[in-house]
């Protein structure tokens, strides 16, 4: 018997993926936020990306200045509430907390910034502004979280920004790609709201800038082009019977899940191919949504595996079984997928058999889209190269992201953004010096 | 622990323990007090009695501390708003359940007549003792009773006279902290012929400001008026006004009841240390009610236990003749800090404390740790990095004179061996090490921002 029960209703869709980070009531950010030793040179600034000075906005919570704690938030990290509620807090900010030194909990502060970020969210309290017009103008390819950064920083620095995104929602792997216990689709939308509201840029959905022809048309328009486009699709396995219906991969899968919610149908037997994050969401989601069995498969050892301890412990606490040392041969299936066979090392052969099959193989880079702009370097991996300003080898075209760091977190991209909006600024004003 | 006998006989009146509820609101009533008395409190002061005042609505305002409620209380309430009669009835019906505990009336009025005539009533209605309010800083001050009595001596002093007159049960005089030198009522009290002296009442204070109306707290309809401040906040003082007397040689034969920021077995003994034989709460038990007198009993009886003691007299002053003045004090005496590495979390408070706060004697560790570095030779032993440090134990203080010399400010004073004019070598801050001012400016404000 699965642990969950098939969600059939937006309630109980809700109740198979209750927040991981709860939104605090006040009385419990009062007292979470009194246990922070204000460090000295903290180690959890340290540890954050976008090194948010923690311990000041604490104090602000702590001290009843909480639209200032959001001030403080967001003047490091234009997405600090979706960072609040989807970073690898375990592994950055609170893993470094010095009270696990002495194996005390860390304080909550991916909380706590939630608790802040969502009081002023809520209150629509106004926070930032746009700097005075300066009459340039930057296109931002890819509403995800380095081009919102981006946006939101060249906005206060009085640029016209429009940003062209492919899809139908903005925030990229924030709406498209996170596990829905970690933030839903509402307060993923509603933080891109309230920047947009305060500070301006434009997002022309549905827009994919695909062409050759296109990025001529944005040079010409624009004073410069910021590239955030993220990963392509899940890469391919070059195994036989991948083509079959009932083989998906993991971040079309989750952006499924995620678009479909409680009507997005799970069937009863799933194997997933992985050992990345993407994969163990993808895992634990299918058996979050009434999945009779779910195996997460790895090639490695589960030592090896690129996913965070605390989320594969998740899974197993979702009822995902964890298969290891097993390499994907072939998908079997006559109009569909219903297995795959397995190799061990030993050269022995074992067989599952499954209604779903998830590769979670991760993305594939954007080799295709590049082709497009001649003169944007990319590395052996197939990351864009650029220089420390985030301009890349084709003046006037900086980049940010996964599609430069080669897949990281929301948090990583909300930095890198925000810098390549400085670049970019640094780079007209020297241009026109 | 079955030795234990924590009964007392304060100045004639005995309790079952020195555990007191002090003249406050908690002694509001009869119901209070026998609830208080079922509760394990040997003894309560019953809120002032006089003539009865009219109170206004919102009465107690409070510092909460960082996660902490109560640090300190103010409290603008004024002596008791009921008859006289209720409270005498009330006070004859305590001691008929309660005849081995302790009642005493606290009494505030202006009148000779009026003393006179409250001191009978009360010993009437079977009170065990009299206690002499002239500590209230608010409100009834301004009516020239309360603290504006134990501002002046004199009129302290005649007042005890009067009362002394008329009672025929101990008298205790509660002292007003909103004094420059204790000593001065307290000498005027034991010479007017007081049993016993009590001490401290409140502290006159502000509490805070609304910062949306701009008024004190607590707020009366736009306007608030200074408070009565009591609770944990103000203990500090209180041991300090209780060892002038308990170490005076006029007064400290007279019993004296300790009050002020009571709320452990810690405090209790503090107190009885520092020459109480009798404590009063008040706040604890407006925070926590009269349930809070279980921890301080258990801990005293665990302290007199494993000290070996069978009554609170066998240590009662026993700390006294340990404060001392400054100039006493042996200038030989070396201490310096030390850091367990094992169980620093790397906080870092100890270095920035020492840097910014005290005398640079702590540096950023340059191994990759995050555990700081003593720099021996500039610790002057301040006890201030210990202060910070969240862990327990972790920084300590470590003796590093070896015992053998002694010499103290007054006995170099004799010998003629201090700094006469300004820039005298002999000063204490010769050969300390400080860095050059303008080694401060490595120390830039980091932009977190990541902006240019």
């Amino acid at each position: 018997m699965a642990e969950y029960k098939r969600p059939e209703t937006p309630q109980e869709y809700q109740r198979n993926f209750p927040p991981k980070k709860p939104l605090m009531n006040t009385s419990e950010a009062y007292y979470e936020s009194a246990r922070c030793l204000y460090c000295y040179d903290a180690p959890c600034m340290t540890a954050c990306p976008t090194h948010i000075d923690i311990p000041l906005f604490i104090k602000q919570i702590n001290t009843g200045n909480v639209k200032g704690a959001a001030a403080t938030i967001y003047d490091s990290n234009w997405l600090g509430n979706a960072c609040g509620k989807v970073c690898p807090t375990e592994q950055l900010c609170e893993g470094s907390c010095v009270y696990t030194e002495q194996d005390m909990k860390p304080l909550q502060i991916g909380r706590l910034q939630n608790f802040a970020t969502e009081a002023v969210m809520q209150a629509k309290t106004p926070l930032f502004k746009p700097g005075p017009d300066n009459g340039r103008r930057v296109a931002i390819v890819g509403a995800g979280p380095a081009g919102i950064a981006c946006a939101c920083e060249l906005r206060v620095l009085g640029y016209s920004v429009e940003i062209f995104e492919a899809k139908a929602l903005p925030t990229g792997l924030t709406v498209y790609g996170t596990a829905p216990y970690k933030i839903t689709n509402e307060e993923a939308l509603r933080e891109n709201e309230y920047l947009q509201q305060q500070l301006g840029y434009t997002v022309h959905y549905n827009q994919p800038i695909q062409n050759a022809a296109q990025f001529a048309e944005l040079e010409k328009q624009f004073d410069a082009v910021f590239l955030g486009l993220g990963l392509g699709a899940t890469a391919q396995l070059n195994i036989p019977g991948e083509e079959l219906p009932g083989v998906v991969g993991a971040v079309e899968f989750v952006e499924e899940l995620r678009m479909k919610q409680h009507a997005f149908q799970v069937p009863e037997r799933v194997v997933v191919i992985g050992g990345g994050n993407t994969a163990v969401d993808a895992a634990s989601e299918s058996a979050r949504m009434g999945a009779q069995s779910v195996h997460l498969v790895y090639r490695r050892t589960k030592a090896d595996m690129g996913a965070y301890d605390f989320e594969y412990a998740t899974a197993l606490a979702a009822g995902v079984q964890g298969v290891f040392e097993a390499s994907p041969l072939r998908i079997e299936g006559e109009n569909k997928a219903s297995g795959v066979t397995f190799s061990r090392p030993d050269g022995s052969e074992f067989h599952l058999p499954a209604d779903l099959v998830i590769k979670g193989t991760g993305q594939a880079k954007q080799g295709a889209l590049l082709a497009h702009l001649p003169n944007i370097s990319t590395d052996a991996k197939g990351r864009v190269v650029v220089d420390a300003a985030y301009q890349t080898s084709r003046p006037g075209y900086f980049a940010a992201g996964d599609m430069v760091n080669g897949g990281a977190e929301v948090v990583n991209a909300a930095y890198e953004g925000k810098l390549a909006a400085q670049g970019i600024h640094q780079w007209i004003q020297n241009k026109n010096a | 622990m079955s030795n234990i006998d924590l009964s007392i006989n304060f100045a004639g009146i005995k309790a079952p323990n020195p555990f007191w509820l002090a003249s406050a609101p908690p002694t509001n009533t009869g119901y209070q007090i026998m609830k208080a008395f079922e509760a394990g409190w040997g003894g309560a002061v019953w809120k002032t009695l006089g003539v009865p005042v009219q109170n206004v609505s919102s009465r107690y305002g409070s510092i909460n501390y960082r996660d902490t409620r109560m640090a300190g209380l103010n409290n603008i309430e004024l002596i008791t708003d009921r008859p006289l009669a209720d409270n005498l009835r009330e006070i004859e019906e305590v001691k008929k359940y309660f005849p081995n505990h302790a009642v005493i009336a606290s009494l505030m009025v202006e009148s000779k007549k009026e003393w006179f005539q409250i001191v009978k009533d009360v010993e009437n209605a079977g009170a065990d003792g009299i206690e002499l309010n002239f500590g209230c800083p608010h409100g009834m001050c301004e009516r020239g009773m309360g603290s504006a009595v134990g501002q002046e001596p004199e009129v302290l002093n005649t007042i005890v006279q009067w009362v002394m007159e008329a009672a025929t049960v101990p008298v205790i005089t509660k002292l007003t902290p909103n004094i420059s030198d204790i000593t001065d009522p307290a000498l005027a009290a034991v010479r007017g012929g007081t049993s016993a002296l009590s001490l401290i009442n409140t502290i006159k204070s502000i509490v805070g400001i609304d910062l949306d109306t701009y008024a004190p707290y607590p707020v009366v309809d736009g306007k608030g008026t200074n408070g009565g401040y009591c609770g944990p906040a103000v203990k500090p003082i209180a041991l300090h006004m209780l060892k002038e007397l308990a170490g005076h040689p006029e007064i400290r034969n007279t019993p004296i009841s300790g009050i002020g920021g009571i709320e452990t077995w810690r405090d209790v003994v503090e107190f009885i240390l520092l020459g109480a034989t009798s404590v009063q709460v008040c706040t604890a038990v407006m925070h926590y009610g009269f349930g809070i007198v279980r921890e301080m009993e258990a801990g005293l009886r665990q302290f007199m236990s494993d000290k070996g003691y069978s009554t609170i007299y066998d240590f009662a002053g026993k700390a006294v003749p340990n404060v001392v003045e400054w100039k006493n004090l042996n200038l030989h005496y070396k201490v310096v800090a030390s850091i367990n590495a094992d169980k620093c979390i790397g906080c870092q408070l100890c270095h920035i404390a020492c840097d910014d706060g005290a005398h640079q004697a702590i540096a950023l560790p340059t191994n990759g740790s995050r555990v700081p570095e003593i720099i021996d030779e500039n610790c002057v032993g301040c006890n201030l990095c210990s202060l910070v440090c969240p862990v327990e134990e972790c920084i300590t203080m470590e003796r590093r004179d070896d015992g053998s010399q002694t010499e103290s400010w007054a006995e170099r004073t004799m010998a003629g061996k201090v700094p006469e004019h300004f820039n005298d070598p002999r000063g204490g801050g010769v050969g300390h090490f400080v860095p050059e001012p303008s080694a401060a400016l490595q120390y830039k404000r980091k932009d977190r921002s990541g902006r240019k």
